[in-house]
C-alpha cells in the first residue's frame, strides 16, 4: 500500500515538468488562438473588440483565402504522392538491389534535408533562373534552340514550388523506409523467391505490407509537415500573390492589421489540418501484420 | 532606442551608435540602441508583450506594415510640441532645422488634423534609373514625354532592349504616386490617395491605368519570375547588363549593387516621370522615412527630446556620413558624386510628389493598397489577369477604403 503511492507520487513528479511545460507553452496558447478569432485587434494594440464568428463568416467569403487553401490542398496531394512514390522506390532499389555506392546515394539524398529553406530557396533561384539557369539550359541544350521557361512566373510557379518541395522531402522518408525495409528478414525474400515470386511480386506482397504501420505513421507527420513546410518554401521562393498558401494569407492579415482575423485563418487550419490527418488515418487502416 | 539597420547604416556601420552616443554627451541621458535589419521580428514579440522601444525609427512602405499597423490603431504619440522645442545642445527651435512643406504631408500628419505624429527623417527622390552611359553610346535622349516613351520602346526593342523592369510590384507604390501627380497635379493626388468617390473613373484615373497597363506590354517578361525577395536584384541587373532601359528604385540602388557585375561604360543615371503631356512636368515621388514614438513608450519626455536631437547639426553629420539625408535647409549642398544628380531631381524641373495613401481602418477580406493596387502589376505582365478586371477590382477596394478611412 505504502509502496504503491510513494510510487505514484514519484511518477507524478516524473512527469509533471513535461505536462507542466506542455500546458503553458502549447494548450495554452492554441486555446488563446481560438478565443483571440472571436475578437477583432491590431498585433499591437491594447483594445480589441468582440466580433463572434465575423471573422469566419468574412473567411468562408474570402477569395483571396479559398485561393489561398485550395493551392494549399493541391500542394499537400500532389506532394506527398510524389515523395511517397520515389521515397518508397529508392528505399526498396537501395534496400533490395546490390548497387555501387549505396551509402553515397543515401547520403545525397539526404542532404537536402538537413539545408535550410533559405539555402534551398538559393540553390532553386540558381536552378529556376530564366536566363542562362541550369534548369532552362539544360532544356535548351537538348532541344537545341534557347528554351525560356519561366518557373517562377504563372502558370509555372506552383509546380516549381512541387518540385522544391519533393526534392527537399524524399531523403529523409527514404531513409525511413529503408530502416524499417532491412527490418524484413531475408528468409521470407527467400522463400518467397522459391515459391516463384518475382522482383515486383515481392514488393508488393511482402515489403509494402510488412512496412505498412511505418508508411502510415509518416504519412500522417507528412502531411501535417507539408503545410508548414509549403509556407516556408512559397514564402522564401516566389513573390507576394503568386501561389499563396493558407498560412501565407494568415501572416498577410497579421501585417495588413488584422491580428483577429488571421486567427481565425489559423484556426481553420489547424482543423483542418486535425481533420486531415484523422481522415488520412481512418483511410489506411488495415490489420496490422507480424513478421 | 529602436532603428532599422538600411542601406545607410550598412554604408557607414555604427551611424545609429554614434547619434547615441552624441545624444547621452549632450544631454546625460543614456540610450539602449536596437538597431537591426528585420527590425519588425526583433522588436514586435516584445512590443505584443506590452513592452515598447521609446523611438522608432522605421518608415511606412515596407513589407511588414509595422508603422502602418501603428498608424491604424491610433497608437503613436503627438510630437506637435516637439516642433517647437530647442535642439538639445543648440539654440535653434526644431521646426527651423526642418524644411517647412516635410511636417505638412499625409506621411508625417496621418489623420490630416494638422497635427504631427511622424517626425520626417532621411528623405530620397525616387525616379526612374536607367544605364546614362549606353544612353549617350547610342545618341538617345531620355524621355519628357510618355509618348516619347513608347517611341524609345519601339526602338530598344528592335535592338533587342526591352524598355522597362521592376525589381519588385513593391516598387511601384513610388511610381504610381508620381504618376498620379504627373497626370493629374496635386488636387488630383489628393483625391485619389484619400479614395474620393468616382475618382477612377477620371479621365487622369484612365491615363494612369493606360500607361500602366502599356508598360507591362513594354515590360521585359522575365521580371514577374523574378519578382521576388529572394531574387529581384536579378531584375535590377537587368538594367546593369542593358537588358532593359528603365526600372523604377530609389538612391540606394548605387549602394545596392556596387559590387554587381555591369554593362562596359555603365553610368548610373535618374530621370522623374515623364510629363502626361507635351510641356507638362514630370514628377519625381519623395521618399520619406519616420521616426515616431509609440504611445505607450515609457519615457515619453525623453523620446522627445531624442527626437528633437535628430536635427542637431551633430546628428545630421553622422547621418551625412552614412549617406542619408534630412530634410534640413542647406543639407544638400553639401552632397557629392551620384548623390549630387539624383538630389538635383527637383532642381531640374520635375514635380515633388509628397503623401501617402490615406490609412484606413483594416477590414475582413480588404486587403492593403500594395495587394489591390500594385501586386496584380505581375499578372499584367504575364497575362494571368485582364486590365479592365484590375481596374474593376480597385475601383471596389477604393470604395471600401474609403467607407473605413481615419481622421
Amino acid at each position: 500500500m505504502r509502496s504503491s503511492k510513494s510510487r505514484r507520487r514519484f511518477l507524478v513528479l516524473c512527469v509533471a515538468p513535461a505536462v507542466i511545460l506542455y500546458f503553458v507553452f502549447m494548450i495554452l496558447p492554441t486555446l488563446n488562438v481560438f478565443r483571440m478569432s472571436l475578437f477583432e485587434r491590431g498585433a499591437y494594440s491594447p483594445t480589441e473588440t468582440f466580433v463572434g464568428m465575423a471573422n469566419f463568416k468574412a473567411l468562408m467569403n474570402d477569395v483571396k483565402f479559398i485561393t489561398a487553401m485550395q493551392n494549399t490542398i493541391l500542394l499537400i496531394v500532389t506532394v506527398t504522392l510524389i515523395t511517397f512514390f520515389f521515397s518508397i522506390v529508392f528505399a526498396a532499389i537501395l534496400t533490395r538491389e546490390k548497387i555501387w555506392g549505396q551509402n553515397f546515394f543515401r547520403i545525397v539524398f539526404y542532404i537536402p534535408n538537413i539545408l535550410s529553406v533559405v539555402v534551398i530557396a538559393g540553390i532553386f533561384s540558381a536552378i529556376y533562373k530564366p536566363e542562362n539557369g541550369m534548369l532552362n539550359s539544360i532544356l535548351s541544350f537538348f532541344k537545341g534552340e534557347t528554351v525560356m521557361v519561366l518557373w517562377k512566373d504563372q502558370p509555372m510557379v506552383i509546380v516549381s514550388v512541387i518540385i522544391a518541395m519533393v526534392w527537399q522531402a524524399v531523403g529523409y522518408y527514404m531513409v525511413m523506409y529503408m530502416a524499417s525495409m532491412s527490418a524484413v528478414p531475408e528468409s521470407l525474400y527467400e522463400s518467397a523467391g522459391l515459391d516463384g515470386a518475382g522482383r515486383l511480386t515481392q514488393f508488393f506482397q511482402l515489403t509494402l505490407p510488412l512496412i505498412w504501420t511505418n508508411i502510415r505513421t509518416t504519412l500522417t507527420f507528412f502531411i501535417i509537415s507539408t503545410i508548414n513546410m509549403a509556407f516556408l518554401f512559397v514564402k522564401a521562393m516566389v513573390a507576394k500573390g503568386m501561389a499563396d498558401v493558407g498560412l501565407s494569407f494568415m501572416y498577410a492579415q497579421k501585417d495588413a492589421g488584422l491580428y483577429g482575423y488571421s486567427m481565425a485563418a489559423g484556426v481553420v487550419i489547424f482543423l483542418f489540418s486535425f481533420l486531415l490527418s484523422a481522415l488520412v488515418n481512418w483511410v489506411t487502416r488495415r490489420e496490422v501484420l507480424e513478421m | 532606442m529602436a532603428a532599422l539597420a538600411s542601406g545607410y547604416e550598412e554604408a557607414y556601420p555604427g551611424m545609429w551608435q554614434e547619434v547615441c552616443d552624441a545624444f547621452t554627451a549632450a544631454t546625460g541621458i543614456k540610450v539602449n540602441l536596437i538597431c537591426d535589419k528585420n527590425l519588425e521580428d526583433v522588436i514586435g514579440p516584445s512590443m505584443q508583450g506590452g513592452d515598447f522601444p521609446d523611438v522608432i525609427h522605421l518608415a511606412t512602405g515596407r513589407e511588414k506594415g509595422l508603422t502602418e499597423q501603428f498608424i491604424k490603431d491610433r497608437n503613436i504619440a503627438d510630437i506637435t510640441d516637439v516642433l517647437s522645442m530647442t535642439v538639445p545642445g543648440e539654440s535653434a527651435k526644431v521646426s527651423d532645422k526642418i524644411v517647412g512643406s516635410f511636417t505638412d504631408t499625409s506621411v508625417t500628419n496621418p489623420y490630416g488634423d494638422g497635427a504631427t505624429y511622424l517626425a520626417p527623417m532621411f528623405y530620397s527622390p525616387c525616379g526612374l534609373f536607367y544605364n546614362a552611359g549606353l544612353f549617350e553610346e547610342k545618341g538617345w535622349s531620355v524621355p519628357a514625354t510618355w509618348d516619347e516613351m513608347w517611341e524609345l520602346g519601339d526602338k530598344a526593342q528592335a535592338e533587342g532592349t526591352y524598355l522597362f523592369t521592376y525589381p519588385t510590384t513593391g516598387y511601384f507604390d513610388t511610381f504610381l504616386y508620381a504618376l498620379m501627380y504627373s497626370v493629374g497635379g496635386a488636387d488630383f493626388y489628393n483625391k485619389a490617395t484619400t479614395y474620393a468617390e468616382g475618382i477612377w473613373d477620371t479621365p487622369e484615373a484612365q491615363q494612369c491605368f493606360d500607361i500602366i497597363a502599356k508598360l507591362a506590354s513594354y515590360t521585359n517578361p522575365v521580371t514577374p519570375a523574378q519578382a521576388n525577395d529572394q531574387d529581384f536584384t536579378q531584375n535590377q541587373q537587368l538594367v546593369l547588363d542593358n537588358k532593359a532601359l528603365f526600372m523604377p528604385n530609389g538612391t540606394w540602388i548605387v549602394g545596392e549593387m556596387a559590387e554587381a557585375p555591369r554593362a562596359e561604360g555603365f553610368k548610373w543615371g535618374m530621370t522623374a516621370l515623364p510629363a502626361a503631356k507635351a510641356g507638362g512636368n514630370g514628377a519625381s515621388y519623395c521618399w520619406l522615412e519616420q521616426a515616431w514614438i509609440p504611445a505607450a513608450a515609457p519615457n515619453l519626455d525623453a523620446a522627445k527630446q531624442f527626437v528633437a536631437f535628430l536635427y542637431s547639426d551633430a546628428a545630421c553629420a553622422v547621418f551625412a556620413k552614412g549617406g542619408a539625408v534630412q530634410p534640413v535647409p542647406g543639407l544638400t549642398d553639401s552632397l557629392e558624386g551620384d548623390n549630387k544628380m539624383f538630389y538635383s531631381i527637383y532642381d531640374n524641373g520635375a514635380d515633388a510628389a509628397m503623401g501617402n495613401f490615406a490609412a484606413y481602418n483594416a477590414v475582413a477580406g480588404l486587403g492593403t493598397v500594395r495587394e489591390v493596387f500594385l501586386d496584380p502589376i505581375n499578372g499584367l505582365v504575364n497575362g494571368s489577369i485582364s486590365k479592365d478586371q484590375w481596374i474593376s477590382d480597385v475601383k471596389a477596394a477604393s470604395d471600401q477604403m474609403r467607407a473605413n478611412i481615419m481622421g
